[in-house]
């Protein structure tokens, strides 16, 4: 379950879908988000190749690394986790332009060479979601989905650093897909599944797609160019 | 069962730039010419339209137009002593796959070499003694001057449309331009490209600590051109998607845009799509290949197309592959310096300054491939290095190309990766942050080489390419002294954050650094020295002609592509002018 969080919603100047956060921008007030609706959003998209079990456990992991705040929605709230799963359902997730043949030489340390692991990235991802679970319940009783913020932060800069070992997968190489997928899925078009109503967009500035700055380039030189970001699906 | 088909007069393997060019030329000429693409046919219209090309994720991060390492990919180790692991995906650099290869999702920065470059043992014997170029750094001449060169490095501009300014015109020095380049024919064919405000901020900077900035030549059309084969260029819209992407608006300069509508034309010219060559048929005593066999990759089935000119234009590992497992030419053997093929494998180091500006808004997401300020002055031997204690250097240059933001969200050093802080440096910096890079030389070292791995095996059960490789003290050198420069120019730019990233630890495959790799059938003056004459010749067969930066015999602190496809031209010109005539060796022995 996610936590109930407050956030705000910046940049008021943006003409925002409509949701909650839109009217919050539209009206200037800040809002608490009822995280339990967006929690209830995010079951109304199926899951296509996780469990739910997994599913939770990166709902915890992608909040954490994209947490709620002033600036945007969680990484979850934003739809990174339905974003992961579409991906891991796919021909990515499949091994797609993945060189699979052996044999392997376990990666440990090695990480000029890229991961050189014998699975294909969702059983990658399956694999080392078990395998930090099981080292979860090893060292604190509860599994990663379970750890307070404070203890998941501190487990996941301890993955990050290299101090965490897994028998059967490479821990840094896990970590990086993790994140990697979750900045992904956060700054991606929205046409997959995260980056819902363009949140990150917003967040820094990008103004989207199709671009055509031929005249722009030269009037906005060290000004701000502002517009209603756009996605693909919005030229569709 | 091998079914064999009809002769023709030249096959090409490989149909990116150099391929291309070539086809255009002999079918020209009037030869029957058949092209072996192993990658699909794209149509631009249909393949790279608004909106879906503006797709980063797919596009750039899952890489569509870029070959496929299920298919075939390399290995790589860093010291001849280690086992290799292959390049599972590909990340450092991005081979091309399909009709015009990586010419589709390039760039477009389109540099002339120096003069220095295609001489550089001479030029640094004579300028420092040979005693001063350490044994292991196997440069040498190309046996091809920038004069050679000149009309078709001109040649190419005109093809690509190249956005820019002249520095030197038959030895006049041009305001503006960069005044380190070799004497130049002319101007560019369309004007540069309009400067971003980072460009603009590089080149105050750059002017006022007593630099020569100019803008970057870049085949990214500022103005709606034609070029001399008939095919129209849009103007560029400064979008931002130019490397990894295809061109919606027809504006960089591809196969696909200025040379595949007039192929489609010529009669003699036919091209064979998803057709992966495996061997050049080589008649060792007759020193002559009669053909090349490729798999049909969407049937299985195997060909064998006889012809009497066989041209390898599948890039630098495909060409050195092809040479290898065909059995033409002397296999290198770094330990005892034997050998030819496989030698001179060159890469490329690109260090960069990344600046945060806080009082700036740079709009990163305004950009063209090809939009850059530069600096030559610390590029090749533009600067004295009797005191340095290595050799090179490269350009430096704030180039506005793209601010897609899965890829590109740089933060201040020790911001955090992940977290409640990374998302206030990364809201804060985005729009506020430009690249500095340095694109620094390579030069050859004994041990840096390729050859076929004895292990790991391609979709057919083929040995896939080995590279041995790392970066030379020589190279480590040279990248920290042009990011020392490149820092001073940020800091003159006054920069908030002037955060030098340098290069340490060895090689890694997996971060993107550049796709200019070089070397691996090079060229030179003997057969001893190697793959190739300074016709692009073959040695060892004479009706094989190698082209593209797999016949460089080191890499030069530019993006290679001008180069590649000035010496095609120059490789065309001697085939038709002279081959023809009399089908032999164009250089005795």
């Amino acid at each position: 379950m996610l936590d109930r969080r407050g956030f705000m919603v910046s940049g008021g100047a943006f003409a925002l879908a409509q949701t909650d956060a839109a009217a919050a921008a539209d009206s200037g007030t800040n809002i608490k988000h009822d995280g339990a609706e967006a929690s209830k959003n995010t079951a109304a998209d199926p899951l296509y190749a996780l469990t739910p079990g997994e599913a939770e456990f990166l709902t915890a992991v992608v909040d954490a690394f994209i947490p709620a705040d002033d600036l945007s929605p969680s990484g979850s709230e934003c739809g990174v986790v339905v974003f992961i799963d579409r991906q891991l359902a796919g021909a990515y997730g499949a091994g797609a332009r993945l060189y699979q043949e052996g044999p392997f030489q376990p990666g440990n340390g090695q990480s000029q060479f890229g991961p050189q692991s014998p699975l294909a990235p969702l059983q990658f991802i399956q694999l080392g979601i078990a395998e930090l679970d099981a080292w979860s319940m090893a060292n604190s009783n509860v599994p990663v989905r379970q750890l307070a913020k404070p203890e998941l932060n501190t487990l996941l800069q301890n993955l990050e650093a290299g101090k965490i070992a897994l028998p059967r997968i490479d821990a840094r190489a896990f970590f990086s897909a993790l994140l990697q997928l979750t900045m992904e899925g956060f700054f991606s078009d929205p046409i997959y599944g995260g980056n819902r109503d363009k949140a990150s967009w917003r967040m820094i500035g990008y103004p989207g797609l199709p671009a055509t700055y031929a005249k722009a380039i030269k009037q906005y030189r060290g000004r701000r160019y502002q517009a209603e970001p756009k996605s693909i699906a919005d030229f569709l | 069962m091998v079914q064999v088909l009809k002769s023709t007069d030249a096959v090409i393997v490989g149909l990116g730039w150099t391929g291309a060019i070539m086809a255009r030329e002999l079918s020209r000429a009037g030869l029957k010419v058949i092209a072996l693409e192993r990658g699909p046919d794209r149509d631009a219209a249909e393949s790279f339209a608004l909106p879906q090309i503006r797709d980063e994720l797919r596009y750039s991060v899952r890489q569509e137009l870029m070959q496929d390492p299920k298919v075939e990919t390399v290995t790589l180790r860093h010291r001849l002593d280690d086992e290799a692991r292959p390049v599972r995906r590909f990340g450092s650099f991005l081979p091309g796959d399909g009709v015009g290869g990586m010419g589709t999702h390039w760039n477009g920065n389109t540099f002339r070499f120096l003069p220095s470059d295609h001489r550089l043992r001479s030029h640094l014997t004579e300028r420092y003694g040979a005693a001063r170029i350490p044994d292991d750094m196997t440069i040498q001449d190309w046996d091809v001057t920038y004069e050679d060169l000149e009309p078709h490095y001109s040649r190419f501009e005109a093809l690509c449309g190249v956005s820019g300014k002249a520095g030197n015109i038959a030895g006049k020095i041009q305001p503006g331009g960069n005044p380190f380049e070799g004497p130049r024919s002319g101007e560019y064919p369309n004007r540069p490209l309009t400067p971003s405000h980072a460009n603009e901020l590089f080149r105050h900077a750059a002017t006022e600590i007593g630099l020569h900035p100019f803008p970057a030549p870049a085949s990214n059309a500022s103005a709606p051109y034609v070029n001399p084969e008939g095919a129209s260029l849009g103007a560029c819209q400064y979008c931002g998607h130019c490397d990894r992407f295809g061109c919606e608006a027809n504006a960089k300069a591809t196969p696909m845009s200025t040379l595949v509508p007039a192929l489609r034309q010529t009669a003699g010219f036919s091209k064979v799509t998803n057709a992966y060559v495996t061997r050049v048929l080589y008649d060792a005593k007759g020193k002559r290949a009669t053909g090349v066999r490729y798999v049909d990759l969407r049937s299985g089935e195997t060909y064998d197309q006889p012809a009497d000119i066989v041209v390898l234009s599948a890039w630098v590992f495909g060409n050195t592959r092809l040479m290898l497992m065909s059995g033409i030419g002397e296999p290198y053997d770094p330990r005892s310096g034997k050998g030819v093929v496989g030698k001179n494998y060159c890469y490329q180091i690109q260090p960069t300054v990344q600046l945060f500006l806080k009082d700036e808004e740079l709009n990163p997401f305004m950009g063209a491939g090809g939009l850059g300020m530069v600096v030559d002055d610390f590029n090749g031997d533009n600067f004295d290095h009797a005191k340095l204690g290595f050799f090179g250097g490269g350009y430096i240059s704030l180039n506005s190309t793209n601010g897609r933001p899965i890829s590109f969200r740089p933060t201040p050093p020790g911001t955090p990766a992940w977290g409640t802080k990374w998302k206030q440096e990364t809201a804060q910096w985005y729009r506020r942050t430009a690249s500095v890079l340095c694109e620094g030389t390579n030069y050859a070292s004994r041990t840096n080489a390729l050859d076929l791995d004895p292990t790991y095996r391609d979709m057919l059960g083929q040995p896939l390419l080995r590279m041995t490789y790392n970066f030379t003290p020589n190279d480590r050198a040279m990248a920290d002294f042009l990011l020392g420069k490149a820092a001073e120019i940020g800091r003159a730019m006054n920069a908030t954050v002037v955060a030098p990233q340098p290069r340490k630890g060895d090689f890694n495959v997996v971060s993107y650094q550049s796709s200019h790799n070089t070397g691996g059938t090079i060229m030179g003056r003997t057969p001893s020295d190697s793959v190739v004459n300074r016709y692009l010749q073959s040695w060892d067969a004479h009706n094989v002609f190698v082209l593209g930066s797999s016949v460089f015999p080191q890499n030069a602190g530019y993006n290679p592509t001008a180069a590649a496809a000035a010496t095609t031209y120059w490789c065309a010109d001697a085939l038709v002018k002279k081959y023809l005539k009399d089908p032999a060796p164009l250089v005795s022995q």
